[in-house]
């Protein structure tokens, strides 16, 4: 098959390239492979970290008006990975984050204050098994080049969000505090 | 009996404290392992982990003791390949006896849960967590564990031969004199 140069097609192609290319630079885009989510909590005084692997997030960062800036992220709990399989089935059963029932954590800011020079306190309601609850958190953005760099730690309480039921409410075994480290890379 | 027929009494104190932690964590260990997720379970994780630490920490200083001590001397009568018998099993015994709780703690280092003494003092990790180098570990500390079940069984059947068999009242050399 012979690829036949049309000067019109060519173009048309290329207004259709131009016209795009306002929309796409409005587009932020998370890159995953460099972004994470994680989590640090207390288990026996014995520290743990874990992450999860699978999570989808928006960042509508605008430096020149933090303010008006807005946050969403979406955790997929099944992706949650403790670093032992066994332990990994159990985390989404009933009693911790009923990943059958509520299979996603979701987290939508209300509002983002200035607080210094690329510092920002956000605040938004964060949704895990069901619960919501406002939460309210610093959060650091750095410009790398082309891209954008956000880094927080959210402290929260499993408790808050009935994760751990029954046996497990005990915190001197888990602790009630879960610190949720976040690192998002955003691309233009 | 006289007084260098018998260990010193660091030696007998160390000796026994050390018999009984072995076989509360071999205990622990083994219930543990096959007991479904719960906070019991992770609890004797916990405590199988201290005693390890614990055991590692008596037998350092059990054997600086031994080096630097008397041992009493075989029984009379005690053939020549026992008594070398004997001191290969003690030789044994005292490799396993750092070689276990080792293996057990860079194979919870490996797993990425640093050994929090008591649940108050985090101990340093000599290794990173690693997934690979953890299921080896896990294999070396349980093979390490039926190693040093056997030779324990040996040390004991041994020392109840001489105790009933041989009635050379060997026993004796491990206790406190009053």
């Amino acid at each position: 098959m012979t690829f036949q140069l049309n000067p019109k097609h060519l173009i048309a192609s290329a207004l259709v390239v131009a016209m795009s290319v306002p929309a796409l630079a409005a587009v932020v885009r998370v890159d995953n492979a460099k972004s994470n989510v994680a989590i640090t909590f207390k288990q026996m005084n014995v520290p743990v970290d874990a992450k999860f692997k699978k999570f989808a997030a928006n960042i509508d960062y605008n430096a020149a008006n933090p303010e008006t800036s807005k946050a969403n992220v979406e955790i997929e709990l099944a992706s949650f990975d403790l670093g032992d399989a066994e332990y990994n089935k159990e985390v989404l059963k009933k009693e911790w984050f009923n990943a059958a029932q509520f299979p996603k954590a979701t987290f939508v800011s209300t509002g983002m204050k200035a607080n210094g020079a690329g510092k920002l306190v956000v605040t938004g309601t964060l949704t895990i098994k069901g619960k919501a609850a406002n939460v309210s958190f610093p959060m650091t953005v750095k410009q790398e080049g082309a891209n954008q760099v956000f880094d927080g730690t959210l402290p929260i309480k499993r408790l808050t969000f009935n994760i751990g039921e029954g046996e497990w409410k005990d915190t001197g075994m888990v602790a009630d505090e879960v610190a949720i480290k976040f690192h998002v890379v955003t691309t233009q | 009996m006289t007084e260098n027929q018998r260990y010193p009494k660091t030696i007998v104190i160390l000796h026994w404290v050390i018999a009984l932690l072995i076989v509360s964590a071999f205990a622990l260990g083994t219930v543990m392992t096959d007991m479904r997720i719960s906070p019991t379970k992770l609890q004797y994780y916990s405590y199988h982990k201290w005693i390890g630490v614990t055991v590692l920490g008596l037998v350092a200083i059990r054997l600086l003791t031994r080096l630097f001590t008397r041992a009493p001397a075989h029984p009379t009568g005690m053939s020549a390949w026992q008594a070398k018998a004997a001191d290969a099993v003690h030789v044994l015994l005292y490799v396993l006896m750092f070689a276990v709780p080792l293996s057990g703690y860079f194979y919870t280092s490996a797993a990425g849960y640093p050994v929090v003494y008591l649940g108050l003092v985090q101990l340093p990790t000599f290794i990173a967590p690693d997934p690979a180098l953890k299921s080896s570990l896990k294999e070396l500390h349980e093979l390490l564990t039926d190693v040093i079940l056997a030779v324990v069984v040996l040390h004991v059947l041994a020392a109840l031969k001489h105790q009933f068999i041989d009635k050379d009242g060997l026993l004796r050399r491990m206790t406190l004199n009053k």
